[in-house]
C-alpha cells in the first residue's frame, strides 16, 4: 500500500488562565479534569466547523497520573466534555513536555494516515498533585550512581546548571525575568494573551482566600507585572545556600490546562478550519538529569538537522521559561542576546506560570499569534526542557508567510 | 434593623433548629470588558445531598447580601448582580421543617411577607439580576429567579418545580404571580397546578428554558462560564432577550379554567392550595404585582394554619422518611443475600412479581406451575413485557437480553427451587392450597430460602403451621397494580424470625416498595380498613340510601375514586371474598353485602356503565339491588363511614396490627392512594372530630399532622 507523508498543522490552542498552587489559589477547590474539559469544549466552540464525530484521537498529558489526573484522562476528558463516544483518548507523561509530546505523538500519526483530526493538550493541578506525589524513584539510580541525587529536584538541576555555565549569573537571570513579567504585561496590555484564554468559574469556601461563593476567572494569577531588579535581587535561593535560582527567575508551582487542535493541512482546509501553524520538525532529546535545563540545546539541534534548517532561520522563538539559566543557556549556546527580541515575545512561564504537562501548548498558541502578526517570518520554534534530563523542541513554519519581501 | 430584618429576626427565634444558608457575594470582572459583577452564592456548607433551603435566618443572609450590592449597585462599582447555587444544587425552597413549627397566623404571614420583602429587592436594584439556575430548584428556590431580570438554566438540572400545591400550599414568594406574567397563565397553570398534583412532577432544564421560564440554556459543563459570557453580552447589548408577548385576553381565562379542571379531577374541591393558587394566577392577569403578593401572602399564612397542609407535610414525610426507614424493621445486617427468586404460580399476578424481581433484582427468576401451558405464558407475559420496555427505550438491547436469561419457567419445583433464596407464592387464596404448596417447597428449597405469600387476606401463621421451619415465612403482600403502587405489607407470622423479616425488608428497599410491618392479622392494614369503609358504604345502600347518595357522600373526602368505581377496580368478586374473610374474623364489624353477592353471582364486573362518557348506574345491577327503606343524607352517609373507619383503626392500634397511626396513614397512601391533605386519614379523623367522637382521644398529638398548640 502506497503511503504519503501528509502535512500536519496547529489549527488552534487555548489554554485555562494559569493558578498559584496551594490553598489560596484560584484553582483550589477546582478538579484537574475540569480544567481541561473546559478548555475543549472552548476549543470546540471555536472551532464548528470541526465536527466532534471526526476527531479521530483525544490525547492529554498530565505528568501525576493519579486521581483526577488519572483514569486514562484523555478518555475521561473526552466524554466529559462531550464528545461522541466513538471518540477514542489516551493519556501521555512527559512531565513538563507532556502537551507538547501530545501534540508531536498525533501529529506523528496523523503525517502517517492513522487520524486526520486531534484534539493534543495537557493539565496539571500542581496544587491537588504536588511534583513527585507519589513516585517510588528505583533505589539502583542513587546506589549505582546512574544520576545525581539532584536530579529529581528541578531546583536544584537549574543551579548545577549555573555551574556549569559560570558567565550566566544571577543578575543575568534575574535581568531576564524582570524582562519576562515587562514582556507578559504587555502583551496582557495588548491584549495577545486573553483571546485564547477559557473563562473558568471557580468555587472558594474557605475566606483565608478571599472572597467565598463561585467567581470567574480570566486572567493568569501567578504574574507580577512591575517586577523590578531589586525586588528579585532580595529573594532567597531555596535550592542552595548564596545559590542564583530564586522564586522570581523560575516559573512558580501552578495549575492549568491547555487544549488544541492538530490536523492533517489537508482535512483543515476540506473543513474550513483555521491553518495556524504547519510542523516542520520535531525531536526530544536526552542529557544529564543533573542538568536537565540542557535539554532544549541538543533537542533544537536534532530538530533543525532533520528539517535541514540552520538557527538563523529561526524568526521566531517560544522557549518554556523552567528557569531563566535554561533559557540563558540555550540564546548562549545560539549566541542570542538575552534580550533578542524573537525570543519570547510575549513573555513566558516565569511570569505566565508552568502547570507542568500543560506547558507546551501554550508556547505553540503564542507562536500562533506571533506568527498571524509577523508574516515576514517563516519558521519559529517551541522548546522546552524536560525532568529528568531531556529537552523537546517542534520546528514550525509560518502559513501566513509571504516571502522574502 | 430594617423591618424586614427585623420580621426576619423574630421568624428565626421561633425557629433555632434552621440549616442556614449563607448567601456569599463575590466579585470580579465579566469577560469582554463587560464590568464588575457580583454574585451571590447561596449554599448551606452541606454536601448536595442536603439540598439548600430557605428558613428566616438564611432569608437574612440573602436580604444582608443584597444591602450589600444594592449599595454598589447604587454607587456604580458593579454592572450587574446574579445568583448561582452551590454544586448540583441551586435552591429547594422554603424550609419546611420551620413551617411545621409556626402556630401563629401572624407568624405564617411573616414567613410570607419576610420571602416576599427580600426577594422583592432583586427586582429593585439599579443594575440587572441575574440567576443562574446550575441544579435543583423547588419552591422559593425557583422564585427567587423569578423576581430578577434574566434567568438561564443548565440543561443538566434534573429537578425544577414549583411543589407548593403538591404539599398544600401555594407558591407564595411570587411564584404565582410573577410566573404567568412571564409565560403566561396557560403554561403557569402546567407548572404551578398540573404538574403538583400530578405527583409532583418535575421539569427538566430543556422543558425549563423551553416553557420561556430561562432565557438562556447552556450545558452542564461549563454552565456557570457560560452563563458569565452571556451575562457579559447582554450587558453590553451584544444579546437582546426577547420574549413573546402574553396572551392576557380570553386566553388567561380559559387557562384558569383549565386549572379547575385539573384540580376539581384530583382533589375534588376537598384540597385549598390548588384553588387559592388559581385564584391568585387569575388576578395577577392585571400585572399589579404587589397586589398579587398580598394575596399570596395571605393564602401562604391561611393555608400554613390549616389541617390540609400540615397533613400534607405530614404525608410528605411518611413517604419521604418513615417509607424508608420502616419502623420496627430488624437489623439490616441480619438480611441473607438473594441471588435466585422462585415464584410459585405463573398467573397474571405471579408474572407481575417475576417481572418486578427480575428488574429490580436482576437475578435468576423461576416461575412454576401445574402445567407446561401456564409457565409458557407466564415466562412469555414477562418477556412481552420486557419488550415492552425496549421499545418504550427504557432499557436497551443488552439489558433486555440480560432479564430475557434471567427468567425461566419449569414444571418441576425441584428443578427450579433447589437453589433459590427467596420463594414467593401467589397461587389460590385458599388456606389449604398454600400450606401444600409451602410443603413442596420446603422439600426442594435451600434450608435457608424464605418462603414469602402474597396472600391478601390469609393467616401466615397458619400456612407456616404445618411446615418445619415456619420460621423463614413472611407475608409479602403487594397491591395492584403492582409496577404503580409502592406499599408493600410485610407481615410477620408467629414464628418469623428477624433473619427472615430482615432479608424480607431488605428485598423491599430493592424492589424499591414502601415496606411497612404489619402484625399476622385479618386482612392486615390497606384491606380491612377499605374493607370497611366499602362495608359500610353497601350497608346504607342495602339499607335504602340511593346509590348517588352513598357515592356522594365521601366526596369531600377526594378520594382518588368514588367507592363503588374502586370495587369495580379491585373486582366485585375480590371484594366480596375479602368481606367474607373479614366477616369471618369480625361478624360483628363486617357484613356480607347481599346485594353485593348478587351482582358476583350475576358475573357482572361493575357498577357502572359508561355509554354516556359519565358513570351511570347499569340498570341490570339497578335491577338486582334489593334496598330498604332507611334512607340517609350524604352527612349521614359520611359521618357513619367515617365512624366506622376511625373505629377499625383504634381497634387495629390497639391489636398492635401496626406500631404506630402513622404506619396506617403511609399504608392508605402508599397502597391505597389515599390523599396526601387528608394526611392518609387519621389526620383528617382528627381534624373532623371523629376520632374523638368515637374512640374518645384523638390518633395524633397535636403538632404531629396539625397546627401545634
Amino acid at each position: 500500500m502506497p503511503r504519503t507523508v501528509r502535512d500536519v498543522v496547529f489549527v488552534d490552542g487555548v489554554r485555562t488562565p494559569f493558578g498559584k498552587a496551594g490553598p489560596k489559589g484560584i484553582y483550589h477547590e477546582t478538579r484537574a479534569d475540569d480544567l481541561v474539559v473546559k478548555a475543549i469544549r472552548e476549543l470546540l466552540r471555536r472551532n464548528p466547523g470541526l465536527d466532534p464525530k471526526k476527531i479521530d484521537e483525544v490525547a492529554i498529558a498530565a505528568t501525576t497520573q493519579i486521581g483526577d489526573q488519572g483514569l486514562t484522562l484523555g478518555r475521561t476528558a473526552g466524554i466529559l466534555a462531550g464528545l461522541p463516544q466513538s471518540v477514542p483518548g489516551y493519556s501521555i507523561d512527559r512531565m513538563c513536555a507532556g502537551a507538547l509530546t501530545a501534540v508531536t505523538t498525533t501529529a506523528g500519526s496523523i503525517a502517517f494516515g492513522a487520524y486526520d483530526a486531534v484534539i493534543a493538550g495537557g493539565v496539571e493541578h500542581m496544587g491537588r498533585h504536588p511534583m513527585g506525589e507519589g513516585v517510588d524513584p528505583n533505589p539502583r539510580f542513587v546506589s549505582e550512581k546512574l544520576v545525581d541525587e539532584s536530579a529529581l529536584f528541578m531546583g536544584m538541576t537549574a543551579e548545577n546548571l549555573h555551574d556549569r555555565y559560570p558567565q550566566i549569573t544571577k543578575l543575568r537571570a534575574d535581568e531576564y525575568a524582570v524582562r519576562s513579567q515587562e514582556k507578559a504585561a504587555k502583551a496582557y496590555a495588548n491584549g495577545k494573551i486573553q483571546q485564547d484564554l477559557v473563562p473558568i468559574s471557580v468555587r472558594r469556601t474557605n475566606p483565608e482566600g478571599g472572597e467565598t461563593g463561585w467567581g470567574l476567572v480570566t486572567a493568569d494569577e501567578p504574574m507580577r507585572p512591575g517586577t523590578t531588579l531589586e525586588n528579585l535581587q532580595s529573594l532567597k535561593t531555596p535550592f542552595r545556600v548564596h545559590g542564583r535560582v530564586t522564586a522570581g527567575n523560575a516559573a512558580g508551582l501552578n495549575d492549568g490546562a491547555t487544549a488544541s487542535i492538530i490536523a492533517s493541512e489537508d482535512f483543515a482546509r476540506e473543513n474550513n478550519l483555521p491553518v495556524k501553524m504547519r510542523l516542520v520538525s520535531y525531536a526530544f532529546a536526552g542529557v544529564e538529569p543533573e542538568v536537565m535545563g540542557y535539554g532544549p540545546i541538543p533537542a533544537t539541534e536534532k530538530a533543525l538537522a532533520k528539517a535541514g534548517l540552520s538557527i538563523s532561520d529561526i524568526g521566531l522563538f517560544e522557549i518554556n521559561e523552567a528557569f531563566a539559566v535554561q533559557v540563558l543557556a540555550f540564546l548562549d549556546h545560539y549566541g542570542i542576546a538575552d534580550d533578542d527580541e524573537r525570543v519570547n515575545q510575549y513573555g513566558g512561564a516565569i511570569a505566565f506560570g508552568h502547570p507542568l504537562a500543560s506547558s507546551g501548548v501554550r508556547l505553540m498558541t503564542q507562536l500562533a499569534r506571533q506568527f498571524e502578526e509577523q508574516p515576514h517570518v517563516r519558521y519559529g520554534l517551541t522548546t522546552m526542557c524536560v525532568g529528568f534530563g531531556m529537552g523537546a523542541t517542534v520546528i514550525w513554519e509560518n502559513p501566513h508567510f509571504e516571502g522574502d519581501k | 434593623m430594617s423591618t424586614t430584618a427585623e420580621l426576619l429576626k423574630q421568624a428565626s427565634d421561633l425557629f433555632p433548629d434552621e440549616v442556614v444558608t449563607s448567601a456569599h457575594v463575590r466579585h470580579f470582572d465579566l469577560p469582554f470588558g463587560a464590568g464588575r459583577f457580583a454574585l451571590i452564592t447561596l449554599d448551606n456548607g452541606l454536601d448536595h445531598t442536603k439540598p439548600t433551603t430557605f428558613g428566616p435566618a438564611s432569608l437574612a443572609n440573602l436580604d444582608a447580601a443584597i444591602d450589600q450590592v444594592e449599595k454598589e449597585a447604587a454607587d456604580g462599582d458593579i454592572v450587574g448582580v446574579g445568583i448561582t447555587g452551590k454544586p448540583f444544587i441551586f435552591a429547594v425552597g422554603a424550609d419546611l421543617k420551620g413551617v411545621e413549627l409556626l402556630k401563629e397566623h401572624e407568624h405564617a404571614l411573616a414567613i410570607g411577607k419576610g420571602g416576599h420583602e427580600v426577594f422583592k429587592r432583586l427586582a429593585k436594584l439599579a443594575v440587572p439580576t441575574f440567576t443562574y439556575y446550575n441544579g435543583a430548584a423547588m419552591g422559593g428556590g425557583v422564585e427567587v429567579g423569578l423576581h430578577c431580570t434574566y434567568r438561564t438554566v443548565s440543561k443538566a438540572i434534573p429537578a425544577f418545580s414549583l411543589p407548593e400545591v403538591f404539599l398544600g400550599l401555594v407558591p407564595g414568594w411570587g411564584g404565582c404571580t410573577l410566573l404567568p406574567n412571564l409565560i403566561g397563565a396557560d403554561k403557569a397553570v402546567s407548572v404551578i397546578i398540573e404538574n403538583s398534583l400530578n405527583q409532583n412532577k418535575q421539569l427538566k432544564g430543556q422543558q425549563v428554558f423551553d416553557l420561556g421560564i430561562a432565557d438562556a440554556i447552556f450545558e452542564g459543563a461549563d454552565f456557570l462560564e457560560q452563563s458569565l459570557l452571556w451575562t457579559a453580552q447582554v450587558l453590553k447589548g451584544d444579546v437582546t432577550v426577547e420574549r413573546p408577548v402574553i396572551d392576557r385576553g380570553e386566553a388567561w381565562d380559559q387557562a384558569v379554567a383549565k386549572g379547575r379542571f385539573i384540580a376539581d379531577g384530583k382533589v375534588h374541591g376537598a384540597a385549598p392550595a390548588a384553588y387559592r393558587a388559581l385564584d391568585i394566577i387569575a388576578a395577577a392577569r392585571n400585572e399589579d404585582l404587589q397586589q398579587g403578593f398580598d394575596a399570596e401572602d395571605q393564602a401562604l399564612a391561611d393555608l400554613i394554619m390549616g389541617g390540609e397542609l400540615r397533613a400534607g407535610i405530614y404525608a410528605f414525610n411518611l413517604v419521604q422518611k418513615r417509607g424508608k426507614r420502616p419502623a420496627g424493621a430488624p437489623d439490616k445486617n441480619l438480611a441473607r443475600p438473594v441471588t435466585k427468586v422462585g415464584v410459585v404460580g405463573a398467573g397474571l399476578m405471579a408474572s407481575q412479581l417475576a417481572l418486578l424481581f427480575l428488574r429490580r433484582l436482576e437475578v435468576p427468576v423461576v416461575l412454576t406451575d401445574i402445567d407446561q401451558e401456564r409457565v409458557d405464558k407466564g415466562v412469555g407475559y414477562v418477556h412481552a413485557e420486557i419488550d415492552k420496555l425496549l421499545g418504550k427505550g427504557r432499557i436497551n438491547q443488552d439489558k433486555a437480553n440480560r432479564l430475557k436469561a434471567l427468567v425461566t419457567g419449569v414444571l418441576d419445583k425441584a428443578e427450579g427451587f433447589a437453589d433459590a433464596d427467596f420463594v414467593i407464592e401467589a397461587v389460590f387464596e385458599e388456606i389449604g392450597v398454600k400450606q401444600q404448596v409451602f410443603a413442596e417447597v420446603e422439600a426442594v428449597a435451600p434450608a435457608h430460602a424464605i418462603l414469602a405469600t402474597n396472600t391478601s387476606s390469609l393467616s401466615v401463621t397458619e400456612m407456616a403451621s404445618k411446615l418445619k421451619h415456619p420460621e423463614r415465612v413472611v407475608g409479602f403482600h403487594f397491591f395492584n397494580p403492582v409496577a404503580v403502587l409502592p406499599l408493600l405489607e410485610i407481615v410477620r407470622g408467629e414464628k418469623t424470625d428477624d433473619a427472615s423479616l430482615a432479608t424480607a425488608f431488605a428485598v423491599a428497599k430493592k424492589l424499591k416498595k414502601t415496606a411497612v410491618l404489619v402484625k399476622d392479622a385479618p386482612a392486615f392494614v390497606v384491606n380491612r380498613i377499605l374493607t370497611r369503609f366499602m362495608g359500610e358504604i353497601q350497608n346504607v345502600i342495602d339499607e335504602g340510601t340511593p346509590v348517588e347518595v352513598a357515592e356522594k357522600a365521601v366526596e369531600p373526602l377526594g378520594l382518588p375514586m368514588s367507592p363503588l368505581v374502586l370495587l369495580e377496580l379491585v373486582g366485585p368478586a375480590i371484594g366480596l371474598h375479602v368481606s367474607e374473610t373479614l366477616h369471618g374474623a369480625f361478624p360483628d364489624r363486617f357484613t356480607v353485602s347481599p346485594n353485593l353477592k348478587a351482582v358476583v353471582e350475576a358475573g357482572k364486573r361493575g357498577f357502572y356503565v359508561y355509554d354516556s362518557g359519565k358513570p351511570e348506574l347499569d340498570p341490570e345491577v339497578a335491577a338486582l339491588l334489593k334496598q330498604g327503606d332507611t334512607v340517609l343524607t350524604e352527612e349521614q352517609v359520611r359521618a357513619r363511614v367515617l365512624d366506622a373507619v376511625a373505629q377499625e383503626i383504634g381497634l387495629m392500634l390497639d391489636e398492635g396490627v401496626v406500631a404506630e397511626a402513622q404506619d396506617i396513614d403511609l399504608c392508605l397512601i402508599t397502597g391505597a392512594g389515599w390523599p396526601f391533605h387528608l394526611g392518609g386519614i387519621t389526620p383528617y379523623l382528627d381534624r373532623e372530630g371523629v376520632s374523638e367522637r368515637v374512640n374518645g382521644k384523638k390518633f395524633l398529638a397535636p403538632g404531629v399532622a396539625s397546627v401545634p398548640a
